[in-house]
């Protein structure tokens, strides 16, 4: 054995000591694009991805339109009994749930939901995440203790506890659960891009432009900025399997939002519970769903963090 | 080196502090107002107006907060609403539960999570690293619940291997002096008992291990590939080391650190998701009585679940902290 | 009598995907004892990883070496795993670059000289605890004994590379290879851990590898010096023979690229036009040839003959048309490899 081949650079759920980025070994933002795109999409973890991907947004778009029955449509409660429930016929492909209504349509909303939740709770948490660390980045000083002050706080409360207390406050609605993640989220990527631009403030290229007397905002938004974009992509995509995961997490707890006869894959696991040696089928449906979904984003998020880590030769 | 340590201890308090804050602005956000909330059902106008004093809700903000943080501090969390008891008692009751099964499920996190890591990080390229990696990435993304699930399913239902619910066979008369159930199986010394619980604890702890699992293994192999990329290592070749002490004394001792880290940070995710996974395996722990709590709408419980959970994971992230640092020495200095 | 005779060493790297590249290309040395070799080049010419490759700290994977590699009567390169890691830190030993990350942080300076001591010998932890102090205090650190609880941070780097030098001498190898020891430092530090690299060879006999790509650095240190292009060996002579009279075109522009005191104010500084990546295959002809102003449609002919440029000394060049050649020298050698 002696020298092997390159490492990845650890990143990800920040310990409470943020350490800085290797900044001075990333390539300016613009020129490796093509080299890095080039990388992402010759891993197959990044087609596998991208494909669970494009079936799940295609469904959760496409829901009503590919699903055969509605999903509150509970008119064949008389084919169900206690203990009988139904398995995958021709009319039913995966069988009809205790209440009386098509698994499959129902699965097929529920896409909508997690998607919805998804997306939404993570463009309010990366964005208020990421306005909160450029103050702290860009002013630095008392803004940066005060700011990250606040962001420790936040983050000594584990994850799914700061989600449960936000959404037990806020009530049961769909958008107390996506609020709920989205706070979650708002301390990692201030976290992030504050790190970013630490790292960034004493790189050659800053210290340049500020000799030329480009402006601090100049500076921050034209070439910090652009230059911190890649781990928040990574991130992202990593956050948004998470909310997936998170908000099923919320409704197996009780505390997802709107009605419960509305589709959601959390809250069908959460019922399958009861009828979990009579059908388990009802359990795994929505559990796998939730799986691939979170993986899809999961794969592609690692693929992008290799793809644009300058260390990965191989 | 103890200036290291009173200065890590010193910015703890900022962050209980603001801790108590968002804490004490939380029960004042809840609906129907902190009163409403912390008496549930049993809210009859007379009771409010008691709680209300007792809050002191007519006084100034600050006094109220001070009072807040004075109960708190007494843990005086007010009384459960699912049983009338003070939430202080049902939680320390239940607590020893889940204090075993989440330190079940880190020791298998840490017993399989680093060889796996560095053996992946060893081989890397290697379809052994491939598989270890997709793993982990499964690892991450199985919702705790739904494996929980499927392992109560195949192991305890379908195989019958495992008991489905519980600490303990519910038919057993046993001792059970600290609340830790194999211990007290040794100390009374009925190992059937601690067999018994063991035997319990598996698959919840499985269940609740997967995340720290895949974290820990992925951290590891990270690290352990950085190691092997510096320039010590190679030094170490130079020096004609034997490959065993390079591994033990090059590599593991200094890919360690980070992973250090990363399994203080761990403990908030067993300690969250035990209240996942408790529930599944009718596991009667502190996580339980929280997701109890939380469908019942038991605010008390709910709110000195969260504090007593947060301030143990402030704390153990600290000690986390002062290990890496005796590790470390580079960071004694900064 | 030299006791490292490198033959025809040709390191090749293979990346999937990609056509292999061969670092290094049929390369011949000898170092004989008490004797300072220089290699010198430029970033890519292939010097690092001859040193590697001799070492045989080259990865397993991806790589290829042939070649001969003879440290007395043994063949390193036929040496299994395990005997070479005897070898290595005993026999043969390397100072690495930067002092700062070639050395393990979280070990203490003295843990890191004693476990190569303990390691190739019979020592006890208290002789090579003293040992290592012995040492430390040879290569010029102050104050040793406390030195020897410290960690690395906590030394200059000046000091960091004198731990290097000490680990590297602890087992009295024959051979040391240094790979551009100085580059990592201040210059008036340089010129101190060059002394020290000068003294130590004179006083033990060992033979010295130096790799570098600064001239200056070799013209003070070293006896024989060996100008590396594109994975060869270009030229070969004593240090005062390859300053005073360069012969291949290369070396010829890497020295009239050095500013002098005496030039023209005002006058243009001189390059050697082009880049390194301006390369022709050594077996298709000249790998400088892109970037020679003495190229000649010759040059693209096949591998250029090695050209014996002085009759007094062995001085040689890759070339079919030498710089400062003498009256009476050609005799023309046509040798494949190395400059010999």
């Amino acid at each position: 054995m002696s020298v092997t081949e390159a490492g990845s650079v650890p990143v990800g759920k920040a310990p409470l000591e943020a350490g800085k980025p290797d900044t001075d070994s990333r390539p300016p933002a613009r020129g490796l694009r093509g080299e890095a795109a080039r990388r992402f999409f010759r891993n197959p973890m990044a087609i596998v991805g991208l494909v669970l991907i494009a079936i799940f947004v295609t469904v959760a778009i496409l829901a009503p339109w590919i699903a055969p029955y509605s999903p509150k449509d509970n008119s064949w409660l008389s084919e169900v009994r206690p203990g009988v429930y139904p398995g995958p016929s021709a009319e039913h492909w995966l069988g009809i749930d205790p209440l009386g209504r098509d698994v499959f349509s129902r699965l097929v909303h529920g896409a909508r939901q997690s998607l919805l939740i998804g997306v939404v709770s993570l463009t309010l948490g990366a964005t208020a995440g990421v306005f909160l660390g450029l103050l702290a980045g860009a002013f630095g000083g008392w803004v940066d203790t005060v700011v990250m002050r606040f962001v420790d706080i936040m983050l000594s409360v584990p994850g799914l506890l700061f989600a449960i207390a936000v959404a037990a406050m806020l009530g049961q609605s769909l958008t107390s659960v996506m609020i709920a993640i989205a706070v979650v989220n708002v301390p990692i990527f201030a976290r992030l891009l504050r790190g970013e631009m630490l790292g960034q403030r004493t790189a050659d290229y800053v210290l340049a432009a500020k000799s030329l007397g480009i402006s601090r905002a100049g500076i921050v938004f034209r070439h910090v900025l652009p230059n911190s974009f890649t781990p928040i992509l990574v991130q992202g995509t990593l956050t948004l399997a998470l909310a997936i995961v998170e908000a099923a997490g919320l409704a197996f707890l009780g505390l997802s939002g709107s009605d419960p006869s509305t589709p959601e894959w959390g809250r069908m696991l959460n019922d399958a519970q009861s009828t979990l040696a009579a059908a388990p089928m009802l359990a795994f449906y929505p559990g796998l769903a939730i799986v691939l979904a979170a993986l899809g984003f999961t794969l592609v998020g690692e693929s992008l963090r290799e793809a644009l880590d300058p260390k990965m030769r191989r | 080196m103890l200036r290291f340590v009173f200065r890590r201890l010193i910015q703890l308090v900022p962050i209980l502090l603001g801790l108590s804050i968002l804490l004490f602005a939380w029960v004042r956000a809840l609906p129907g107002g902190p009163a409403q909330a912390l008496l549930g059902q049993r809210a009859t106008p007379e009771a409010v107006r008691d709680i209300e004093v007792q809050l002191g809700l007519d006084r100034p903000l600050w006094e109220q907060y001070l009072q807040f943080l004075w109960r708190a501090v007494r843990l005086d969390f007010g009384a459960s609403l699912q049983t009338g008891q003070p939430v202080v008692d049902e939680m320390m009751r239940r607590f020893p539960a889940t204090i075993e099964l989440a330190l079940c499920a880190l020791l298998i996190a840490v017993a399989i999570g680093i060889p796996l890591g560095y053996l992946a990080a060893r081989r890397h390229g290697t379809w052994v690293d491939h598989v270890v990696v997709s793993g982990s990435l499964l690892g991450v993304t199985v919702p705790i619940f739904f494996l929980a699930y499927l392992l109560k399913f195949v192991f305890a239902v379908q195989l019958g291997w495992l008991p489905t619910a519980g600490r303990a066979d519910a038919r057993a008369r046993t001792e059970h002096p600290t609340g830790f159930y194999v211990l007290d199986g040794i100390i009374t010394g009925d190992l059937g008992a601690s067999w018994d619980a063991i035997t319990h604890l598996i698959l919840p702890a499985l269940a609740l291990a997967s995340i720290p699992l895949a974290v820990i293994v992925r951290m590891t192999r990270a690290s352990v590939l950085n190691v092997l990329n510096e320039d010590y290592v190679r030094t170490a070749e130079a020096k004609g080391l034997l490959a065993g002490t390079i591994t033990r004394r090059h590599v593991l001792r200094n890919s360690m650190l980070p992973v250090t880290t990363v399994i203080g940070l761990q403990l908030g995710v067993l300690l969250a998701g035990a209240v996942l996974t408790e529930t599944v395996f009718a596991f009667a722990g502190v996580g339980k009585f929280m997701a109890d709590g939380i469908v019942e709408r038991d605010f008390p419980t709910i709110q000195g679940f969260i504090l007593v959970i947060a301030v143990i994971y402030v704390v153990v992230n600290m000690i986390v902290d002062l290990v890496y640092g005796l590790l470390d020495p580079r960071v004694r200095v900064s | 009598m030299s006791f490292l005779q490198v033959r025809d060493l040709t390191v090749t790297f293979q990346r999937s995907g990609h056509p292999p590249v061969r670092a290094v290309d049929g390369l011949t040395l000898d170092v004989a004892a008490g004797q300072s070799v220089g290699i010198v080049g430029e970033s890519g010419s292939g010097k690092s990883v001859t040193s590697l490759a001799i070492m045989g700290l080259l990865p397993r994977r991806g790589v290829k070496v042939t070649g001969q590699v003879r440290l007395g009567d043994r063949d390193l390169t036929a040496l299994t795993p395990r005997q070479m890691r005897d070898v290595r830190g005993s026999e043969v030993a390397m100072i690495f670059q930067d002092p700062m990350t070639s050395l393990n942080p979280v070990i203490t300076v003295g843990r890191q000289l004693t476990e190569v001591i303990t390691r190739h010998s019979q020592a006890s932890k208290v002789d090579a605890r003293r040992e290592a102090e012995s040492l430390l205090r040879r290569v010029g650190i102050p104050d040793p004994a406390r030195r020897l609880g410290e960690y690395p941070h906590q030394l200059s780097g000046g000091m960091r590379q004198r731990v290097m030098i000490a680990i590297a001498i602890a087992c009295r190898p024959r051979l040391l290879i240094a790979d551009e020891p100085t580059t990592a430092l201040d210059v008036t530090i340089q010129a101190q851990i060059l002394d020290l690299l000068r003294d130590l060879v004179s006083e033990s006999g060992c033979g010295l590898i130096m790799i570098t790509h600064d001239l200056g650095v070799v013209a003070g240190l070293c006896d024989e010096v060996h100008v590396m292009y594109a994975g060869r060996v270009v030229e070969s002579a004593t240090a005062t023979n390859l300053f005073g009279r360069p012969s291949h075109p290369y070396t010829d522009g890497l020295l009239r690229s050095i500013p002098r005191m005496d030039d023209d104010r005002g006058a243009a500084l001189h390059t050697i036009r082009g880049s390194v990546r301006d390369l022709v295959p050594w077996d298709r002809g000249c790998a400088f040839q892109p970037r020679c102003d003495r190229a000649v449609d010759a040059c693209l002919a096949g591998p250029p003959a090695v050209t014996d440029v002085s009759v007094t000394s062995p001085h040689r060049a890759r070339c079919i048309r030498p710089v400062n050649v003498a009256a009476s020298s050609t005799s023309v050698s046509k040798a494949k490899g190395g400059v010999r």
